[in-house]
């Protein structure tokens, strides 16, 4: 039986100009998949990622997320998806609690679930106790990993990762790594850019972008007997190396 | 609603902890009220004097006498010749000469009129107008005095009593601050107003929050009425403490109705609000946004009518401040606490002011996108 496809693209492109950021990508994800999305910086790999949350308009092509269209439903994708982008994205003035709550409301959980929601995740993370510090005044790996818990308070379908570890030191990556599988196993789609190849290797497929095109796609095992690597870093550097276009 | 609910929290807990919010909006707007009106002022003092009597007679002294003790006046030159005048006025020693020509008390004796010349440096065409002014004024009134001596008693009048009017139609004295204190408000709360809503709103796309909300349920106008809400009540909140300083203060008790003028305030915090928020839709950095605001209330308030009367403008800047909220708002605050209007008398004024708000807060909803083109 085939496995239900939560993100389905096909020739989805993004032109900025005479430049194609992102240049007829297809591919399919399936449901309670963590599809890794790596490429050197400049790919596409963000654009791709902002024109499935709804946050940028496509030039062309097709693209459903959780079924609906990208281009007349992105309200309705809204409502389904988690986001949590590179930048960090909560409320520094903020505390920890303030921080669950005013997300969760906006998604429209109750107010007795949001308190449930509250404790559940400060228990998860560790962070009991400390529910009513500024998020300004938290170490980056503590917050990146508030960030993803929040992302997935009101349990979307999929959950989009733009690059969620860069800066963090490998065993904070890890432990993030560690709420990713949480997350799978609850049956959340995961879709994370990331730009380190270990993380590539935790997923269950990769693509690899190369000047706004998917050169190629499958798990990553099957990648490293295709390009004949012991690691992801191989394949990916024989991929890359191809690449015209220079990184920012 | 439930979503706007949780917006107006997020926002209230933002503004509490902010300390320069909480500073620049209560501290900043009393010192100005309570130190504009009394700097802020019209009228013009010491005004330097610059005298040049080729006369040297009774009448000439009396002159002089009279314009000094006016109190407008400082004499700072005493020439003999009126190039050596002007050498003060180059030096800016002075800022206006009064030539006495000779023969002066002759001619006025014998010719029953003689000519007087007044040279006023203009570089501070405000000072050179009034000090000219005020000089005329006194020279009129000079030339009263003697006219009524000549009528009363016509021959024997050695010493004629010298009596010191000041021209009291360009000195309306105390009036100043009650024309002023309603029109520094009117500005504060534009401030509040423009500047703050917008900057707010770039601060989410600097911080990068914005687009953690772009990416949720949130609709634009929740999104925009979330920004829209608190700042309207800071304003309102400052626009009372404005009315407790000029009233308590300044003893400045409107003659309409303090509800009369929420109501206009309301409206047209509406028009300013969306305002900044279309400039916030525009602006991408914080220095943008505040260079934008802070040149757009500056047109808006010189071309307000708070510093100068919008009649003396020319055509072309009369037509401008048509389309200016600003100047409705001064107008109207004048107009309810100086004259006493109603509801009913500016009733013009709140249609346009309904215009402002649907005109900038349509464009600002429109030009606001969740999703990049």
């Amino acid at each position: 039986m085939e496995k239900e496809k939560v993100i389905t693209a096909k020739d989805l492109t993004k032109r900025f100009g005479d430049f194609t950021a992102v240049d007829k990508i297809t591919f399919d994800v399936t449901k309670g998949e963590i599809f890794g999305f790596i490429g050197a910086n400049g790919a596409g790999k963000t654009t791709a990622m902002r024109m499935l949350c709804g946050l940028s308009l496509p030039t062309s092509g097709e693209a459903t997320v959780a079924g609906f269209d990208v281009y007349k439903q992105n309200e309705q994708i809204k409502k389904n998806i988690g986001y949590m982008s590179q930048r960090f994205s909560l409320y520094e003035d903020l505390t920890i609690r303030e921080n669950i709550r005013f997300y969760a409301g906006i998604y429209g959980l109750a107010d007795e679930l949001i308190k449930e929601k509250t404790a559940l995740l400060l228990k998860q993370l560790h962070m009991e106790g400390q529910e009513n510090t500024l998020v300004r005044a938290m170490p980056l790996g503590w917050r990146q990993k508030l960030a993803f818990s929040i992302a997935i308070v009101h349990d979307p379908a999929i959950v989009f990762l733009d690059e969620p570890t860069g800066g963090v030191d490998p065993i904070t990556r890890r432990e993030f790594w560690g709420l990713i599988y949480e997350a799978s196993e609850k049956g959340i789609t995961i879709f994370v850019t990331t730009h380190y190849m270990d993380e590539a290797e935790y997923c269950n497929r990769v693509s690899i972008m190369v000047d706004g095109r998917i050169d190629a796609l499958d798990s990553p095992a099957n990648l490293m007997t295709q390009y004949a690597s012991a690691s992801m870093d191989g394949v990916f550097l024989q991929l890359a190396r191809k690449a015209v276009r220079t990184g920012d | 609603m439930r979503m706007l609910k949780f917006l107006l929290w997020k926002e209230l807990i933002q503004i509490y902890r902010d300390p320069a919010i909480i500073r620049i909006l209560f501290i900043m707007p009393m010192i100005q009220l309570l130190i504009l009106p009394l700097a802020a002022d019209y009228e013009i003092k010491n005004i330097n004097l610059g005298i040049v009597d080729q006369d040297h007679t009774e009448y000439s002294r009396q002159l002089v006498n009279k314009i000094v003790s006016s109190g407008y006046f400082r004499l700072k030159d005493y020439s003999a010749t009126f190039p050596q005048g002007l050498k003060a006025i180059e030096l800016d020693k002075t800022d206006l000469i009064l030539e006495i020509p000779p023969h002066f008390e002759r001619d006025i004796v014998k010719e029953n009129q003689a000519p007087l010349f007044v040279a006023v440096d203009a570089i501070n065409g405000v000072k050179a107008g009034m000090g000219g002014a005020y000089i005329q004024g006194i020279i009129q009134n000079y030339n009263q005095d003697i006219r009524t001596q000549w009528i009363q008693e016509q021959h024997f009048n050695p010493q004629p009593t010298v009596e010191v009017t000041t021209a009291d139609w360009y000195n309306p004295n105390m009036n100043y601050r009650v024309f002023m204190v309603p029109g520094i408000l009117v500005m504060l709360v534009t401030m509040i107003g423009s500047s703050f809503a917008s900057n707010n709103i770039v601060r989410e796309k600097e911080m990068g929050t914005i687009e953690q909300i772009n990416v949720s349920p949130i609709k634009k106008t929740q999104f925009i009425l979330g920004k829209l809400i608190p700042f309207w009540m800071l304003a309102l909140t400052v626009l009372t403490m404005g009315l407790l300083i000029a009233r308590f203060v300044y003893g400045i008790i409107p003659l309409g109705h303090y509800t009369t003028i929420y109501i206009f305030a309301t409206i047209y915090l509406l028009a300013i609000l969306g305002l900044g928020l279309l400039l916030s839709t525009y602006a991408q950095t914080q220095q943008q946004s505040m260079l934008v605001s802070f040149f757009v209330t500056m047109i808006f308030n010189l071309l307000s009518g708070l510093y100068t009367p919008i009649e003396s403008m020319p055509a072309w800047a009369q037509m401008i401040t048509r389309f200016n909220p600003v100047s409705y708002f001064i107008e109207v605050m004048r107009m309810v606490m100086l004259k006493g209007s109603s509801l009913a008398d500016i009733k013009y004024q709140i249609l346009a002011l309904i215009g402002f708000a649907v005109f900038f807060n349509t464009w600002a909803i429109l030009n606001y996108r969740k999703r990049s083109g």
